[in-house]
């Protein structure tokens, strides 16, 4: 086949069969997918978790990943979140038609290591080609099955006053990787996507205390966003304390010079653990022993005070309210 | 109107220059501060150097008021 | 961040307030000019560290916010001018005008990018020969050097597929203004540092000398704004109101000469709308007969309907200084960030917003 994918290859036909065979499935094959059928068969049993994403990311391929990566990863996350152990994904692909095959396949390696990394299996997907401008280069979306193991329940509603709150690491690298790619406002930043799977993670830190009570990735609209969903859910307040929460050098220079707060700004390698606190430390420990938790701290607490809001004490000892992201993350000059 | 950051200059190109801020790097006009000089801070304002930091008064002012606390502290 | 993180030292921070609110003993109502201190102030709390008879109140000093409807206006009508491209700084993105905003325009079809730098526009211009590039000027005296410089830039490289809308605004001529309407009894103000950056602190000097009223030229992080409200409370105390720089790291008091000469060489003054405050004489900004060329009003003039002003709504006696946004009834009920209703709101600056935001 040709070096472009055109409409001719979402028409089902011979193109459509030549391009699945020769673009998509030999970079994940797994003995599932392979027999092709219109449905995956397989058995699974236990309490199952199920999850689906989009992923409209642009530009596809940045500094410390790329779509494959991230429609893998954001997938698996969600299931990881809800202590679910992640094993199949779909993976359904929207082309737009003028890209190139080279690129199809680095993504779909890029899926492969994600995947492998994970221990999960894309058992199923499709393909559409469509127009110029149907599509920003490729949408992805994938769906996802786990396993929950007995004794694990994991959701934003049981966050309790008392409880402490955990971050997995610095937040605000991917959606400043992203943005720092963008026409107009190309600058050059020291930091790369933190897209990364984090089912092994959560495997750890279950093992140190099953009685994780929430917990969440925050992926648009940043930490903020995620702590004032279970502060709202759980009908709790949260507060934060400024100082203890991680932020890279480059984080936060980035945000200063265009106006962001590094709260608000997405992140596709981080989650936010609500534990108890007598399991805190614990907890702590089996993340910081973990790759992608080495920079994890406790930063803040779950109170009964102001129930669906979420503030943090500056460093000047003040409070301040810490809402939910409003609309679009704009850069300002104001 | 108000954002403005202290970058510092790590190079100068005729009208440009690349400033850092913690790592971040940027080329940015120096229309304004055509005199300024590679590892001087300037204000960074959409994409142009308004002013040149004054590094001696950066130290004076916070000289000042560890002094005038310290003043203060003893006079009570 | 050097000449950043030594201003956000707590220890001193705490010290400053308790020598503050040692030496207050008249009531201090001042007013921070600047929309960039209207976010320090409410992002660090700073209110809370103060009895009740030291008040700070927001100013007009959010470009964003001060942008009358009609402007606003006619920057959309702009922006659905086929063959244009406006650029534009975020900011401006959501404003409301009297039917829509440039945010519901882009969805609508309009092209509109946001930049980062006014220069950004120059490459956008090069890149698109066939359209005209709008750039949507919004800011004052902080901003307007560079869009000087972006248009002379244009000229020396003849592109000519470039102008400008000029919503540029000055600031002394508004503050007195605003002093003159007398409305609020002021003891201090906060004066913008980055405005002064370019200006100067001589600019101020009026204030005190006419009006009485104390002057710190401020920066912006935490031990900025308290150094200045700890400079601020003593003049008042003494009765001795005058100009004080406590930014003098980032503003000299004759200002940066080549940024005001690029700016005089370009742009001349003009009668400026300014919300709440209705048409300021000479506070707005518009190029000079010379560089028409670079004028969208006079290269591309397009015609808008009679502004319509949302009822309720309390921006402008909130940009004057009387009113707070909890005073508004709109204020998060039908009015809030992701619906707003007026520039107070919208602009992350805005006294609204930074209130919904940081202090409910």
């Amino acid at each position: 086949m040709g070096k472009t994918i055109v409409l001719s290859h979402g028409s089902g036909g011979k193109m459509s069969h030549d391009l699945v065979a020769k673009g998509i499935v030999p970079f994940i094959s797994n003995g599932l997918l392979d027999r092709l059928d219109d449905s995956a068969v397989f058995e699974l049993t236990g309490r199952l978790a199920f999850t689906t994403d989009s992923y409209v990311v642009s530009p596809i391929f940045f500094p410390g990943g790329d779509i494959g990566r991230l429609a893998v990863c954001g997938t698996v996350n969600d299931l990881a979140v809800v202590g679910a152990v992640p094993k199949h994904l779909s993976l359904a692909l929207i082309i737009e038609e003028g890209l190139s095959l080279d690129d199809l396949k680095k993504v779909m390696r890029s899926v492969r290591e994600a995947a492998d990394e994970a221990g999960v299996l894309v058992v199923t997907g499709d393909t559409k080609v469509v127009n110029h401008g149907g599509a920003d280069k490729l949408f992805v979306t994938t769906s996802g099955i786990g396993v929950i193991p007995d004794g694990v329940d994991i959701s934003g509603s049981n966050a309790r006053p008392g409880d402490k709150v955990i971050l997995s690491g610095t937040i605000g690298d991917h959606g400043i990787t992203i943005i720092s790619q963008r026409e107009g406002l190309r600058f050059d930043v020291p930091v790369i996507s933190d897209c990364a799977p984090l089912n092994r993670l959560v495997a750890a830190m279950l093992k140190a205390s099953p009685h994780i009570h929430a917990m969440r990735d925050p992926t648009r609209g940043g930490l903020a966003t995620t702590l004032n969903e279970i502060a709202s859910q759980s009908n709790v307040g949260i507060r934060l304390v400024e100082e203890t929460i991680p932020v890279r050098e480059a984080v936060r220079a980035a945000c200063e010079l265009l106006g962001f707060d590094p709260l608000y700004v997405a992140n596709e390698g981080k989650l936010v653990a609500i534990v108890r606190a007598e399991e805190a430390d614990q907890v702590l420990t089996a993340m910081k022993n973990d790759r992608y938790g080495k920079d994890a701290a406790i930063i803040g607490d779950v109170i009964s005070d102001h129930p669906g809001k979420v503030t943090m004490t500056t460093r000047l000892g003040t409070t301040r309210i810490v809402d939910m992201l409003t609309g679009e993350l704009l850069p300002r000059i104001c | 109107m108000c954002l403005a950051v202290p970058v510092q200059v790590v190079a100068v190109e005729g009208d440009e220059a690349e400033v850092d801020a913690g790592g971040v790097r940027r080329r940015v006009s120096i229309t304004l501060t055509p005199e300024v000089k590679v590892g001087q801070y300037v204000l960074l304002h959409t994409g142009y150097a308004i002013n040149i930091i004054d590094e001696a008064e950066a130290k004076e002012t916070l000289k000042l008021l560890e002094d005038m606390l310290r003043l203060d502290e003893a006079s009570r | 961040m050097k000449f950043v993180d030594e201003y956000r030292d707590t220890g001193l921070g705490r010290k400053l307030v308790e020598r503050i609110n040692r030496i207050s003993t008249k009531p201090a109502t001042m007013m921070e000019f600047c929309g960039g201190h209207t976010v320090a102030i409410m992002r660090h709390g700073i209110r809370q560290l103060f009895p009740s008879h030291i008040k700070l109140l927001s100013g007009p000093g959010c470009p964003v916010c001060v942008t009358a409807h009609h402007d606003l206006d006619q920057a959309i009508a702009l922006v659905q001018t086929p063959g244009t491209i406006v650029t534009t700084f975020g900011d401006m993105m959501k404003v409301p005008g009297s039917e829509s905003s440039l945010q519901q325009a882009r969805a609508d079809g309009a092209d509109i990018r946001i930049v980062y730098s006014p220069h950004d526009s120059l490459e956008i211009a090069r890149n698109n020969p066939r359209k005209l590039v709008v750039f949507l000027a919004v800011g004052f005296e902080t901003t307007t050097p560079g869009v000087a410089a972006t248009i002379l830039e244009a000229e020396r490289t003849k592109i000519e597929n470039f102008c400008i809308k000029s919503l540029l605004k000055v600031c002394p001529p508004v503050i007195r203004a605003l002093l003159n309407l007398g409305e609020v009894k002021l003891d201090g103000l906060i004066c913008p540092g980055h405005v002064s950056a370019v200006i100067g602190s001589r600019p101020w000097e009026f204030i005190p000398e006419k009006y009485h009223i104390a002057c710190a030229v401020t920066g912006f992080e935490p031990l900025d704004i308290l150094l200045s409200i700890d400079r601020l409370v003593e003049q008042i105390e003494k009765g001795e109101p005058k100009v004080e720089t406590t930014y003098t790291r980032g503003v000299r008091p004759e200002g940066n000469l080549r940024a005001q000469k690029l700016m005089e060489h370009v742009f001349e003054p003009c009668p400026a709308q300014w919300r709440g405050l209705g048409t300021v004489p000479a506070s707005g900004l518009k190029p000079r007969a010379e560089y028409s060329s670079f004028d969208a009003d006079i290269r591309i003039p397009v015609k808008v309907k009679a502004a319509v002003e949302p009822k309720g709504c309390l921006c402008g006696e909130i940009l004057r200084g009387i009113k707070t946004p909890p005073d508004c009834g709109l204020f998060s009920i039908r009015c809030t960030p992701e619906n707003p209703v007026g520039p107070c709101m919208v602009s992350s600056e805005g006294a609204c917003a930074a209130y919904y935001q940081y202090g409910r």
